[in-house]
This record gives C-alpha cells, sequence and structure tokens, in this order.
C-alpha cells in the first residue's frame, strides 16, 4: 500500500517507476483474498482517520490532494460506533470526540479534569518533525496524567491492539498519532474493503504511467560502497534505478542485499502477531447484539498487550463487524471478525513439523477465543455458515513480516534511511500505521527522497 | 509570457494542487498559505507543476519566493519570459 502510493507521487511528476511485488495482487498486510466464493480482505479491519469531505489539514484530506483522488473515489462509509470493554467498565466513541469525551465522563468521572487537559496535549502535539526523540514512553505520560490504570488501559488498548510493534506499550509520538486517528477522527470502512481502496490506487498508478510487474519480487540487492547498483527479480531481471524505496520492512531489506550483515538485527526484529477468525453468519450479527462496529476487550483485570505464552491469548483481542457501518445497502454476506494476540513460535513450529495438529490447533484456539468472548457477547455459534482462520505463520507467508510481526520492527526508521544512499524504506518500518499511514509513509518518503533531493 | 499570463499560470496549478479550495477572492499581496490551506506538501506539488509545465527549477532555498502571489509573478516572470 505504501509502495503504491510513493509510486504514483513519482510517476505524477514523470519520473520513471516500476513497482516489484512478489504476489499477484499488490496491498502487502493490507490485501484480500478469495475462498471458496468468498472474498476477504487480510488487514482491513477499518480505515482510520476518517473525516468528512473538505476537512481542513486533516491528514484524510492531505492523503486526497496529494495523490490527487477525488474524496468519494474510496467510498468510505463511517462507522456507528465502537466500545472498549473491560470487566465492569465500558466506553464507546465515535467519529464525534465529545461522545468519548462523555462516554469518560460517565464512567470514570473522577477522570474528566485530567482527559480534557489530555486532549489538549494531544491537539497541541508536534508529530509532523520525522527525527523528534521522546523520552517518554505513552504508558509513562498517562501514568502522570491519570491517577486510574483502568482507564489508561482502556484508552491504551485500542491504539496499542492497531498498531505497537511492543509490548504493553507504545512511542509516545505514536501514541499521539493514533490517537487522534482512532479517537479524535475514528473509523470508517469502503463499501467494498480494502479491494475498493487498492483498486483507485492501482487504477491512478496505471494512469500515471507507472509499471506494475507482479509476481516478480526482488531477490537480492548488489551493492557496491554505499550504493545499491542492481536489483535481481524472480523472474531473473536485473534492474537499476537511481532511487529504491522499499516497503518490504527494515531488516528485511537489508537482508536482501548481497554479502551485507545488518547491525543489531535484533534490535528490527518484532514479535506482536495475531490470530484472526473470520465467521460468516446466516443472519445479521446485530441478531445476536453485536452492534458496534469493531470493540476492543480485555478480560482480565490488568490489560496484557504481550506476546502470547500459548497459541493465543484469548483474553483481550478485538471484535471487528464490517456490517456495522453506515453502508448504503446492507453488506452480502454478515461477518464477525475476531483478532487475539498469537505466538508466532508455536504456531510456525507446528506447522513445520505437524500440519494435522496445526490445523487441529486452529480449531480449538477458534474456540477458546469464542468461548472468551461469549463471556460479555451473546453466543453467535449457531448461524455459523463458514469460517476461516488465519495465524502468525500465514502473515509471516503471505506478506513477508518477518515473526509474523504485523507492526512490524519496534524501532521504527523515521526518516526511512538506510545505510545506503539510494536506498530508503516506507511502510510500516517508517513508523507510520493503518492503511492512511501506510499511504502517507509512502507520499512523504517519495517527496523527500524523489521530488525534493 | 507576460505577468498576467504567469499569474494565470500559478492560479491554475493552485487549483490542480489543491482543487477544494477557493481561489476567487484571493488577495495578490498576501501570504497564499494565510488565505487558503496549503502546506509545506502543497507547495512541493506547485513547485513540481512548474518543472512539469514550463521546465522551471525552483531550488528548495527559494521556495518562500513563492509565498504570495504576487511573489511568485516577480519571480517566475523573468524564469518564464521566453515561455
Amino acid at each position: 500500500m505504501s509502495g503504491i502510493a510513493a509510486g504514483i507521487r513519482l510517476a505524477m511528476f514523470d519520473k520513471k517507476v516500476c513497482i516489484l511485488e512478489s504476489h499477484y495482487v499488490i496491498g502487502g498486510l493490507n490485501s484480500f483474498y478469495n475462498m471458496k466464493a468468498r472474498k476477504f480482505d487480510v488487514g482491513l479491519h477499518a480505515v482510520t482517520n476518517y473525516v468528512p469531505r473538505g476537512t481542513k489539514g486533516a491528514p484524510l484530506t492531505k492523503l486526497f490532494r496529494q495523490l490527487r483522488i477525488p474524496y468519494e473515489d474510496f467510498k468510505l462509509k463511517p462507522q456507528n460506533y465502537s466500545e472498549v470493554v473491560f470487566p465492569n467498565k465500558r466506553i464507546t466513541f465515535t467519529n464525534d470526540p465529545k461522545h468519548l469525551e462523555e462516554s469518560i465522563a460517565k464512567e470514570f468521572p473522577h477522570q474528566i479534569d485530567q482527559y480534557i487537559k489530555l486532549i489538549e496535549f494531544i491537539l497541541s502535539y508536534d508529530n509532523l518533525t520525522l527525527d523528534k526523540v521522546e523520552t517518554q514512553t505513552a504508558r509513562e505520560f498517562l501514568n502522570e496524567v491519570f491517577t486510574d490504570q483502568t482507564l489508561i488501559e482502556m484508552i491504551l488498548c485500542p491504539l496499542t491492539y492497531y498498531g505497537s510493534a511492543i509490548e504493553n506499550d507504545m512511542e509516545l509520538g505514536q501514541f499521539v498519532t493514533m490517537y487522534k486517528s482512532i479517537l479524535l477522527e475514528g473509523f470508517a470502512r469502503p463499501d467494498e474493503g480494502v479491494r475498493q481502496i487498492l483498486k483507485v490506487l492501482k487504477k491512478k498508478y496505471k494512469e500515471v504511467g507507472g509499471e506494475l510487474k507482479l509476481r516478480n519480487g526482488v531477490t537480492k540487492l548488489i551493492r557496491k560502497n554505499e550504493l545499491i547498483t542492481e536489483i535481481h527479480t524472480e523472474k531473473e531481471e536485473i534492474l537499476t534505478a537511481d532511487l529504491i524505496i522499499s516497503s518490504a520492512g527494515y531488516l528485511n531489506t537489508l537482508n536482501l542485499i548481497d554479502g551485507y550483515e545488518p547491525q543489531t538485527p535484533q534490535k528490527f526484529t518484532g514479535m506482536m502477531s495475531f490470530m484472526e477468525s473470520i465467521s460468516c453468519l446466516s443472519k445479521p450479527q446485530t441478531d445476536f447484539n453485536y452492534d458496534a462496529s469493531i470493540t476492543f476487550f480485555n478480560t482480565r483485570e490488568n490489560y496484557l498487550y504481550e506476546d502470547a505464552k500459548d497459541f493465543i491469548d484469548p483474553c483481550s483481542g478485538v471484535i471487528c463487524s464490517p456490517g456495522n457501518y453506515q453502508l448504503d445497502k446492507p453488506i452480502d454476506e454478515p461477518v464477525i471478525r475476531i483478532t487475539n494476540i498469537a505466538n508466532f513460535k508455536l504456531w510456525e513450529d507446528l506447522k513445520t513439523n505437524d500440519i494435522d495438529k496445526y490445523y487441529h490447533q486452529k480449531e480449538d484456539s477458534y474456540q477458546r477465543s469464542l468461548k472468551e468472548v461469549f463471556k460479555f457477547k451473546d453466543d453467535f455459534t449457531s448461524a455459523v455458515t463458514f469460517t476461516d482462520i488465519f495465524t502468525p505463520h500465514t502473515i509471516k507467508r503471505y506478506t513477508g513480516h518477518i515473526n509474523g510481526a504485523v507492526y512490524g520492527s519496534p524501532v521504527k526508521t523515521k526518516t526511512g534511511k538506510t545505510p545506503f544512499d539510494n536506498l530508503v524504506i516506507c511502510g510500516t518500518d517508517q513508523g507510520f500505521l493503518g492503511i492512511i499511514g501506510a499511504i502517507l509513509s509512502g507520499i512523504s518518503i517519495s517527496n523527500l527522497y524523489g521530488l525534493v533531493k | 509570457m507576460t505577468e498576467e499570463e504567469v499569474r494565470s499560470a500559478v492560479v491554475k496549478i493552485i487549483e490542480d494542487v489543491a482543487p477544494d479550495e477557493d481561489l476567487s477572492e484571493i488577495d495578490d499581496n498576501k501570504a497564499l498559505r494565510d488565505q487558503i490551506e496549503l502546506d509545506s506538501m502543497d507547495f512541493l506539488d506547485i513547485v513540481m507543476e512548474l518543472r512539469k509545465r514550463y521546465s522551471v527549477e525552483v531550488p528548495e532555498a527559494e521556495y518562500p519566493e513563492l509565498n504570495s502571489l504576487a511573489s511568485c509573478v516577480t519571480y517566475l516572470t523573468p524564469k518564464l519570459k521566453d515561455k
């Protein structure tokens, strides 16, 4: 997603651009697949950063302007509402930040003044400076603002789940960016899911003259001193380029360089991965009281966002109902998606050593995941007609993310720089997250290295 | 190009870069940024369009010359006189 955005920007100003994609569809983590005549999205739960058309200065407005795509083309439909559910506490939010403020005032009346201060801080925060370094983490900062740990964790829950590459915390700058994109701006969904966005981006890229090579991933980069001189592909082509923008991840990109050993690789190795189940239903999800667009939940006393000790950690997660948006017509088939933190190594080892056990484990983990959800939501299993489950192994296999780490490296390279002069990165490891973040990452990096310089 | 033509060319570029902005009541002597929503990314696009349409190079250090419509005309007219 970030790669094609970068490609559009460069081709728009007459640069000769070629995108090398290893799969037969574009999108990377934000892509789609077909199974048994059904179409499923991979990454997309919702598009964040939703603002109505013409909203001044918003990231979404900048995105459409920079790509010269009409706002309407993404066909974004705003959410109904979303919720964060903890034991004995529930806060709800919509795309109007006043709603969340009222919800917090109701659940945490003793913290509302501090909450208003938090919003003032977030609105005044400069998160455009790419090389800014924060000394505090989000949790350290929140501990200074609030006295109520449950509120701190209820705020961290949706933000960590939607973008933290580190355990139980996140970088402060990233926290602010994500707070704005999720809790101040909010969620929407394209009518047709992620393929709508990919279709528009691909069309634009072709219109401005970009070349796209599918099933032709990069196999090797050849270097000479500080320059990458050759790009070798799966179809055994050899390309050269003045500038190479890689959306394959920081460490993955450096690992492609022939005879080069990246320094401190463990620093750039992420671990937060997930299992997701997709349950197709014969009845609308609202018949079972799944009314929220997205539910973030935690059933423990304390919220844990850390690598699962077992195959999955069913005690926290995300429930996503693509039908609960302000759609023009109901979706063809109601679906409930549930995401839990999962342990990459356990899944990967099982897949390698015992494929039958791997499939059994998928079913067992799905049942454990549902059982935990049904402690606070209605049981919808009587309406399930079809299920698909993807694991950290699946994520690694289809996206190439090391350890199936959805949010990539715990250390972000915001400037996009690598040790090589003509090689920069964009995408997750550059530090902008979600679909809108990915697209903006591609835009910023291509502007900086492809157009200004 | 005459000064008037340069002005029109710049206005046309801004219309394409920022199609949702209203340029009908723009004051030529005031900073563009103070009148319409234009950030550094948009200024980059104005520079890129000048290069693409008229082969005019504006180095990064000279971006401030594009501050207002009047300063754009002063700065660009010598560069566009033969176009």
